[in-house]
């Protein structure tokens, strides 16, 4: 790995790292989902960047469909917060 | 210029949008690819097309391709600001915001162009659009003065948007 | 080429750094949808471009994910918004608007 590369992957880690923290903190229900909404797409933004460090494009494909399931996930989420209220 | 209609418009723009999507996905222009590529998406439209009717708000004439460039360029243009702005935001220590929810209105009729405007809307400086109803689009913003009401709220955070999209949506 | 990449990537890498740290010191949820958002999208799409630099031969699956990034991220937090406005989630004021209606009234 470059210089460059392992600067990217500990603010990443960080990004991740904190963001798990919000999850594990809270305080509420609402900031758990949020920080894993967040914390996906950074993960989708990650496996990309496996990709390029270990030169192989298969992890673009697990990066795209990471990101489908995680979006589908959130929104199905959203709704079960929403409930039968709307 | 007659415009295409609505119920025309959702299909060619549904067919295009899954070639475009083919052809991004197999990284080819390869004729054989192309030809699956046809085959698969008539196929999908054929299922799926019906229900695509948000797809019906396009305006399928040329000048349309000119106002979706020009508004990707203001869109990202507004991206950028709103990140700096962001950072600005997170990194100093006093954390300025002044946080409200205020609505906006939008002349934009179709569905697919209130989603759009939506959508920019989340991604632009200090603003997130949390529902859409109606003609009426209720925004939380980071940074809202005392007193903000729709026309001035309207101005400053929609307008400029709304005036890119109605060039290539209804 | 490369150095244009490499650039690329430590933006994006900075600004999903911030978007974490934005999650982690706003007040309240609405807020943290916001610096989130905002901030890892730009990221994520910054980060891909930097991919793209690096290796070009890689670009339509990039723009497919960088694509689908950008169509998503803002729809599943405004659902998120939606859903906790709903369930009865009240955004935080700032001190000074305490006395002033939580919602302007157009």
């Amino acid at each position: 790995m470059t210089a460059v590369e392992i600067v990217a992957t500990v603010l990443l880690c960080a990004a991740v790292l904190l963001g798990l923290g919000r999850l594990v903190v809270g305080p509420t229900n609402p900031d758990r989902f949020v920080s894993a909404d967040m914390v996906s797409v950074v993960t989708t933004v990650a496996l990309a960047g496996f990709a390029a460090v270990f030169e192989s494009p298969l992890y673009l494909d697990v990066a795209m469909i990471y990101g489908v399931l995680s979006f589908v996930g959130m929104v199905a989420l959203a709704r079960v917060v929403e409930g039968n209220r709307s | 210029m007659t415009e295409v209609s609505p119920r025309l418009s959702q299909y060619v723009v549904g067919f295009a949008a899954g070639m475009l999507l083919w052809v991004l996905l197999t990284g080819t222009s390869d004729g054989q690819e192309l030809l699956a590529g046809v085959l698969v998406v008539a196929a999908t439209m054929a299922v799926a097309g019906p229900r695509l009717a948000i797809l019906g708000g396009v305006r399928l004439v040329p000048s349309a391709a000119v106002a979706l460039v020009a508004y990707l360029g203001y869109f990202f243009y507004a991206l950028v600001r709103a990140n700096l702005d962001v950072a600005r935001r997170v990194l100093s220590p006093s954390l300025p915001i002044r946080p409200a929810v205020v609505e906006v209105r939008t002349g934009l009729k179709s569905r697919l162009g209130r989603l759009l405007l939506a959508n920019s809307i989340t991604l632009t400086p200090g603003t997130l659009s949390v529902d859409v109803r109606g003609d009426r689009i209720l925004v939380h913003w980071i940074d809202a003065s005392p007193g903000t009401d729709l026309e001035s709220a309207t101005r400053r955070i929609a307008a400029g948007f709304e005036r890119h999209i109605r060039g290539f949506l209804q | 080429m490369r150095w244009v990449g490499d650039v690329f990537l430590l933006i994006g890498a900075a600004f999903s750094f911030l978007g974490a740290l934005g999650l982690v010191r706003m007040p309240d949820v609405f807020n943290r949808i916001q610096t989130g958002t905002k901030a890892v999208t730009l990221g994520a799409l910054s980060f891909l471009l930097g991919i793209g630099f690096l290796h070009p031969e890689w670009w339509t699956k990039l723009v497919c994910i960088g694509g689908f990034i950008l169509v998503t991220s803002p729809v599943s937090s405004s659902a998120l918004a939606r859903a906790f406005l709903i369930a009865g989630v009240r955004p935080w004021r700032a001190p000074e608007d305490r006395e002033a209606p939580a919602r302007e009234e157009g």
